[in-house]
């Protein structure tokens, strides 16, 4: 008999949570990661994971209300069905988290503990100290290990992915490459899962790991895939601006009580615990005296800009804010925050629990990515909900296959048939905006609940066709030559005393300052049709890309300018998709159309790449659950 | 805290010139040599974005050029373990060791070298595939009945919770590796299962050990560090605490396996086994 393999793209949450479910269910995975999988991005993530819970619940909150905020937090452009089934299915998560023994925090009692987060009023965000990502991770990529010891999971790490293999629209493996020995194969599958991430690289300094280029969601995107809401990118309110980096400053801090302020008096030169209470602005807690603080991440990040580069009102007259916990309790600041806090005082060299950290937005989270679908669930209301609120009773229970149909095989599936996009890369969940603490309830969701999927993808679907092994070998080996050729050519510029302006690190910077110009906080038409002309003349420099390096054994170079190449086409959808949406919605605001336009634009964009180009258009969401409202968290005039 | 405060730093001089000094080899095997650069670190510059910056334009201080510098990096956060080397000796994290710090004047020398308990694959990159592979030796992970809804877990006291989150806190970087006298380079694969297992996995043990589930193969894991290259080869250096960037408290653990093993070797000749 033939044996069906799948392969799994992105060693992060997400990867790692489908490996291990399609390996339970005795698929053999193989799994792909240009890193070791235990350092993947999903590390950095730190705030905690969001899921209804008892305490919660008690207060009148529920899964449905955690699925409307989100719904409302990512201002109406998810669809809502996919939405629903991961707010109910959350509390498994933490669930399946806890038996896998990730250290939660505890209550004196030895429950799980819960914090506020944003978008919520309610405690529904659990959490391993301030590195809860790191701590999912090891979770998980223990339980792969595992699997692996079994020889149920074969890891192919520092290995890149290069291209999927697509035959009739459907999806039968990869192309890859050895990023130590630069070897380049195609391994067959019967679905491949890509769950490689976000492209926070394409703004250069983010919040995001060196790997996350979008490089494998671009390659996909030029195969074929269809590429959704790529001009929905989150800024994130707090970060430490590097050299190399801006670092994330979780909004757990914010969570745990920290106050974002500035000097009322322009220019104020005094030391900030020298400014008294009535002397700082409190911007936040005066603008939405409801969420204060805890607004959702597109609104802090708005004022914080609008505070700073409107009405110059930055610390030091600097693009700056104060974030401040001093008022806190030291020691409960270390047991609660403790993992962030030592990246302050590593990387800026001051206490925080003692001066007010200093922090300013930087480019943190795509929302958009690959398109997938999906089968409805069983609750299709007659008339979607008006808005929910605490204590009211859930239309609908909470079981499985309310929002999808579980196990549907094409849950999260591609427009190509046997791939599927799974965590970050996945647009599904967030619209145009996400709330904290969503984003790893996302990639263990897919994971666990959409690798089912896959396999009856598997089971119930493959076998009438051909299976991946038994194919003739041209489709692969010239997609192999393919790839090599790409190489081939991107070596061949190598040579010593190259132009320094044309190599792709300089190009890969100055897309970086470009791109966080025109397309994030802020955008407006005129500057996104400079930004386009900007990116075309990158693109014709990145034709004559230079490598300083010939080797052929662990070139680095050769990687990264491919994704250079890769995170160009990334870009040039982000601002063209900025462009045509005409209205302002979550993290997309535009100058000349400040506000929402339902009629028009409660669209999904879609791209779809052709050799003519990019094509642009629109698909309607799926809002059959919830009316759309107004999205102003309360805020106050004034 | 390893933080170093603002206040004991020498203040740095703004524009100044100092050296990159990097041990290069073209691959495994390969001899070695060093390279020196200059470059002017931007303020708040650390390893990785003088590194960076030496990729953007890679020529020497002798202004020969030469290929940009390979080396292994992930979150420049200090969490994901990716870019430890040897830094002015020292095995660290590169994307927490600010220039400021150790390079704060013109003409101030700085010397970056792989670390040399694992095989190079190229200049400052080293493969550590064996520090992964300890980890299967004491399998270190609790033995769930797969994935599927079966409620929580166990409840676990808050002062339990506290030392098993800094035991999880180990992101298998090396440094206690690199700096353990024990540990030594071993290409062959053969002989990682009885060669000195580390420090990093021994602690793993005793977190998996601590949890009320993964205590249920707790028999496994001291079997493994009562066989060869296990917990008795340790040399008592108490090296790898002193290195450790998570302030894992690495001798600790290693005392308590160290009791649990002779325990459960006891308990083992009572029973006949």
């Amino acid at each position: 008999m033939m044996q069906h393999r799948v392969i799994v793209v992105g060693g992060g949450l997400a990867g790692l949570a489908a490996t291990i479910r399609i390996a339970e269910a005795g698929l053999p995975v193989d799994l792909f990661s240009m890193v070791p999988v235990k350092r993947s991005h999903s590390v950095c993530a730190q705030g905690g994971i969001n899921a209804c819970n008892e305490v919660a619940r008690q207060q009148g909150y529920s899964e449905y209300q955690h699925f409307d905020e989100t719904v409302y937090g990512g201002d109406f452009l998810a669809d809502q069905p996919p939405v629903l089934e991961m707010a109910n299915f959350a509390p498994r998560v933490i669930d399946l988290l806890d038996r896998m023994g990730v250290p939660f925090n505890r209550t004196p009692e030895g429950r799980r503990d819960l914090r506020l987060f944003g978008g919520s009023l309610f405690k529904r965000t659990h959490f391993s100290g301030a590195t809860t990502g790191q701590q999912l991770m090891y979770a998980l990529d223990e339980q792969t290990r595992r699997y692996e010891a079994e020889g149920k999971v074969h890891k192919y790490e520092f290995w890149e992915f290069l291209w999927p293999v697509i035959i009739d629209g459907r999806c039968v493996g990869i192309v890859a490459q050895d990023m130590r020995t630069m070897q380049i194969r195609a391994f067959r599958a019967d679905a491949v899962v890509i769950a490689t991430g976000g492209c926070g690289l394409v703004f250069g300094k983010s919040t995001n790991s060196i790997m996350c280029t979008g490089g494998a969601a671009a390659r996909c995107y030029q195969a074929g895939v269809w590429y959704a809401n790529p001009e929905m990118i989150q800024v994130h309110p707090t970060a430490i601006p590097g050299a190399d980096k801006c670092r994330l400053m979780s909004e757990s801090a914010r969570g745990e009580g920290g106050r974002v302020w500035v000097p009322r008096k322009k220019g104020d030169t005094r030391p900030p615990r020298e400014i008294p209470e009535a002397e700082r602005y409190y911007f936040l807690e005066e603008r939405y005296p409801k969420y204060g603080n805890l607004v959702p991440r597109d609104i802090a990040t708005r004022e914080i800009f609008d505070i700073c580069v409107s009405h110059g009102l930055g610390v030091g007259g600097e693009r700056v804010v104060y974030l401040d916990l001093t008022h806190k309790d030291p020691d409960y600041l270390t047991r609660k925050l403790g993992g962030i806090l030592e990246i302050y005082e590593k990387f800026v060299g001051e206490d925080p629990r003692k001066v007010p950290m200093k922090i300013f937005p930087a480019v943190h989270y795509s929302m958009g990515g690959l398109w997938t679908t999906y089968t409805r669930g069983r609750y299709n209301p007659p008339e979607p909900a008006p808005e929910h609120k605490a204590g009211m009773a859930p239309p609908v229970s909470c079981e499985p296959g309310a929002g999808i149909a579980q196990g549907a095989p094409d849950n999260m599936m591609t427009n190509i048939r046997g791939l599927y996009a799974f965590g970050e890369v996945n647009f599904a969940y967030h619209g145009a905006n996400r709330l904290g603490a969503n984003a790893l309830l996302n990639c263990i969701f897919d994971g666990i609940y959409n690798g089912v999927s896959v396999v009856n993808f598997i089971r119930d679907d493959v076998p009438s066709r051909q299976p991946a092994e038994s194919l003739p070998p041209a489709p692969f080996t010239d997609a192999v030559e393919r790839e090599e050729a790409k190489v081939r050519r991107l070596i061949e510029t190598a040579r010593t005393g190259a132009d320094a302006q044309l190599s792709p690190y300089q190009i890969g910077k100055e897309l970086g300052d470009e791109m966080t110009a025109a397309c994030t906080v802020v955008k407006s038409g005129p500057r996104l049709e400079q930004c386009l002309v900007r990116l075309d003349e990158l693109k014709s420099r990145y034709t004559q890309v230079q490598l300083a390096d010939a080797a052929a054994w662990s070139n680095q170079s050769v990687s990264y300018a491919r994704a250079v190449g890769d995170m160009l086409i990334l870009a040039e959808i982000i601002a063209r998709a900025s462009l045509m949406r005409r209205e302002s919605r979550g993290a997309h605001y535009r100058t000349d159309f400040p506000d929402r336009h339902d009629d028009e634009f409660m669209k999904t964009t879609v791209c779809a790449f052709s050799a003519q180009g990019h094509d642009i258009s629109y698909r309607p969401v799926d809002a059959g659950l919830v009316r759309p409202r107004a999205r102003t968290y309360g805020k106050t005039e004034g | 805290m390893s933080a170093q405060p603002s206040a004991s730093r020498t203040p740095p001089i703004a524009g100044r010139r100092i050296r990159i000094k990097v041990k290069r080899a073209d691959g495994p095997g390969k001899p070695s040599r060093w390279e020196e650069f200059e470059v002017q670190p931007e303020p708040n510059a650390n390893i990785i974005s003088v590194l960076q910056q030496i990729a953007a334009n890679p020529v020497t201080a002798e202004g020969d050029h030469t290929s940009p510098v390979a080396w292994d990096s992930g979150c420049l956060e200090e969490v994901c373990g990716a870019c430890t080397m040897v830094i002015n000796g020292r095995v660290r994290q590169s994307c927490s060791c600010l220039i400021d710090d150790i390079a704060p004047a013109p003409g101030d020398v700085i010397t970056l070298e792989p670390m040399e308990k694992f095989p190079v694959v190229r200049d400052l990159w080293v493969d550590r595939a064996r520090l992964f592979h300890n980890l299967k030796r004491v399998k270190a992970w609790v033995p769930i009945d797969g994935t599927y809804s079966l409620g929580h877990g166990p409840t676990e006291s808050a002062a339990q919770q506290a030392v098993r989150y800094v035991l999880s806190t180990c992101m298998s970087c090396g440094c206690c590796l690199e700096a353990c006298p024990q540990f030594t380079l071993e290409d062959d694969e053969t002989r990682w299962d009885t060669t000195f297992i580390g420090a990093h996995a021994i602690s793993q043990a005793r977190l998996f050990n601590m949890h009320e589930t993964g205590r249920q193969t707790k028999a496994d894991r001291l079997d493994a560090l009562l066989g060869p290259g296990g917990v008795s080869d340790c040399g008592n250096a108490q090296n790898c605490v002193k290195v450790c960037p998570k302030e894992i408290p690495l001798t600790e653990s290693i005392a308590a396996i160290g009791r649990a093993t002779t325990l459960h070797a006891i308990a083992q000749w009572f029973s006949g086994r």
